[in-house]
């Protein structure tokens, strides 16, 4: 199966992205963790995201378009980047999202990803 | 004479009784659906119903169930495929084309393996919702049906039902894993399961007059969910002592009412009313977990019964071990019933002012807690402070829903204070 890894940070945490210095020690955890993933087989995909103000919302109401400065959802974590593992279950996910260095500092949700809505929609 | 009908009848429910939670494990572990398991199961009850009247009870009849019902899975998983022409998940089509050739062969030879541990742990996975976890091992691993479970959760049975619904799609969807976790996660995850079978039973609260322990109370069942459990994993000491708790405060059952139906506190009930198989089964399984030295809640509250149990010996209770236990126990784990049987046990050796002063120390968390106000509106009572002792009276029986802890309760308030 196949599960993302949705990794939500704190505004520290992107605020410390934009100074070298501060941010060298989660890199090097960065670089230790993506690389175990790849070793391991199961890394299937994945990238960082912008930080969240970065980020603009389009909604359309009635065929009308509204556009939004800003994350979909205000809250204080924020969906920082995704990685996408190769898994045979929900408690070997567990394992590896615990050892994602974003744990220590934010959250990571583990979301299966949905095959079955994707088949309806690959005709 | 045999009556063929009455005998398969009879077979049938036998079998659901003592295998259903094995059929449903084994065919849950190698599909990852629960609801599945559980509908081809009841399929294949069905059709049992109808074939083992006239063709006569088959010579293993758990083997006949798991086939029917493995065949019902493999049939559902083809239509459904055609119909919706989506591709079944990998795993689960490996599983079925396991489960179509696999089966048969072990079967005859040796009951077929046992996975209802793997289920226990699923049903109580960190995943799940710890709320549903009760509900979950009544239904999967008992076959309960949703209203039987909302009744003794007091809950809607149409919501039971969803919520059962919504947690066996996510074991499904997610893909939890159906085994028995590594040995660094097992404490912790043994404690949610105990603590989901502990919680089927309600508690045993009759220790403390006018407690009402606003009980599930399916002790039937959480006692046996203990032996499957016990059975399974001999060496865990918690296990035993969970089992052995359970057996001691279910020794009590009988005792626990008056022929009236009234409520009777342990203090005042007549030792020969408890079942002595039951104590006698607790002090086996007490002695054998505390061979391992891995004390525990569990151990420490069987303990704590088996002393009350003693009085059936010796005729006194030795309130002084109890106050020790007790002290321990909070120690470990703190919960407001550990706290509130603590303050009890400290009236009786060191005077009710010393076991209010500890009430009051948790006052502000047991606002709505019943057995806090039944103890405290028993200590003031003790020292003469009527008219506290008249409103905690009130709040306990207002916060009891078992009607004969109520009436006890207000007997209780009306009755001559006897000074301690």
């Amino acid at each position: 199966m196949k599960y993302a890894l949705l990794i939500y940070e704190t505004p520290e945490s992107f605020d410390n992205r934009r100074s070298p210095n501060a941010n060298e020690p989660m890199l090097a955890a960065w670089r230790v963790y993506y690389r175990s993933l790849v070793d391991a087989g199961i890394y299937v995909g994945g990238d960082p995201l912008h930080a969240p103000e970065m980020g603009t919302t389009v909604r359309v109401t009635g065929g009308k378009r509204a556009i939004q400065d800003g994350p979909y959802a205000d809250t204080k974590e924020q969906l920082g980047g995704f990685i996408i593992l190769e898994l045979p279950s929900l408690d070997s996910a567990i394992e590896w999202a615990s050892r994602c260095p974003a744990t220590s500092i934010g959250a990571v949700e583990v979301r299966p990803l949905a095959p079955d809505v994707k088949a309806r929609i690959e005709v | 004479m045999t009556d063929p009908r009455r005998d398969a009848h009879r077979a049938i429910e036998a079998v659901a009784r003592h295998s259903y939670g094995r059929l449903v494990a084994y065919l849950a572990s190698r599909t990852h659906d629960v609801a599945g398991a559980e509908d081809a199961l009841g399929d294949a009850l069905v059709a049992a119903l109808t074939k083992w009247p006239s063709d006569g009870v088959p010579n293993s009849p758990e083997a006949w169930l798991l086939t029917t019902a493995r065949n019902r899975l493999i049939d559902r998983n083809r239509h459904h495929r055609v119909r919706e022409r989506v591709r079944e998940r990998v795993h689960n089509e490996d599983a079925l084309e396991l489960l179509s050739h696999g089966v048969e062969e072990p079967m005859q030879a040796d009951p077929f393996p046992d996975d209802r541990l793997k289920l226990l742990f699923v049903c109580a996975h960190p995943a799940i919702d710890p709320a549903m976890h009760t509900p979950l091992m009544l239904q999967a691993v008992l076959g309960l049906d949703a209203a039987a479970i909302a009744r003794a959760f007091v809950v809607a049975p149409t919501t039971m039902s969803q919520r059962l619904v919504r947690a066996k799609a996510k074991i499904r969807e997610t893909g939890i894993a159906f085994e028995v976790p590594e040995a660094d996660q097992l404490g912790e995850r043994l404690e949610a399961v105990l603590n989901a079978v502990y919680a089927a039973f309600g508690s045993g609260w009759d220790a403390i007059p006018g407690i009402d322990s606003a009980s599930v109370g399916l002790t039937d069942e959480a006692i046996w969910l203990a032996r499957v459990l016990s059975e399974r994993l001999p060496d865990e000491p918690e296990v035993r002592g969970l089992l052995a708790l359970m057996l001691y405060c279910d020794a009590r059952r009988a005792a626990r009412r008056g022929s009236d139906g009234r409520f009777i506190p342990l203090s005042e009930q007549d030792p020969a009313r408890w079942d002595s198989a039951s104590i006698a089964e607790a002090e086996r399984e007490l002695v054998l977990a505390g061979a391992a030295y891995r004390p525990g809640r569990f151990q420490l509250e069987a303990a704590i019964q088996s002393a009350h149990a003693e009085r059936a010996r010796t005729g006194v209770t030795d309130w002084s071990a109890i106050a020790t236990l007790y002290e321990g126990l909070v120690r470990l784990a703190p919960t407001l019933g550990a706290q509130v049987g603590r303050a009890a046990a400290v009236a009786e050796v060191h005077g009710a002012a010393m076991a209010l002063a500890l009430l009051d120390d948790i006052d502000a968390q047991a606002a709505s807690y019943q057995p806090y106000w039944a103890v405290r509106a028993h200590l003031l009572q003790r020292l003469a402070r009527i008219g506290e002792a008249e409103a905690a009276f009130d709040r306990a029986v207002h916060l009891a829903t078992d009607p004969a802890v109520r009436s006890f309760l207000q007997r209780s308030r009306n009755a001559r204070p006897h000074l301690g």
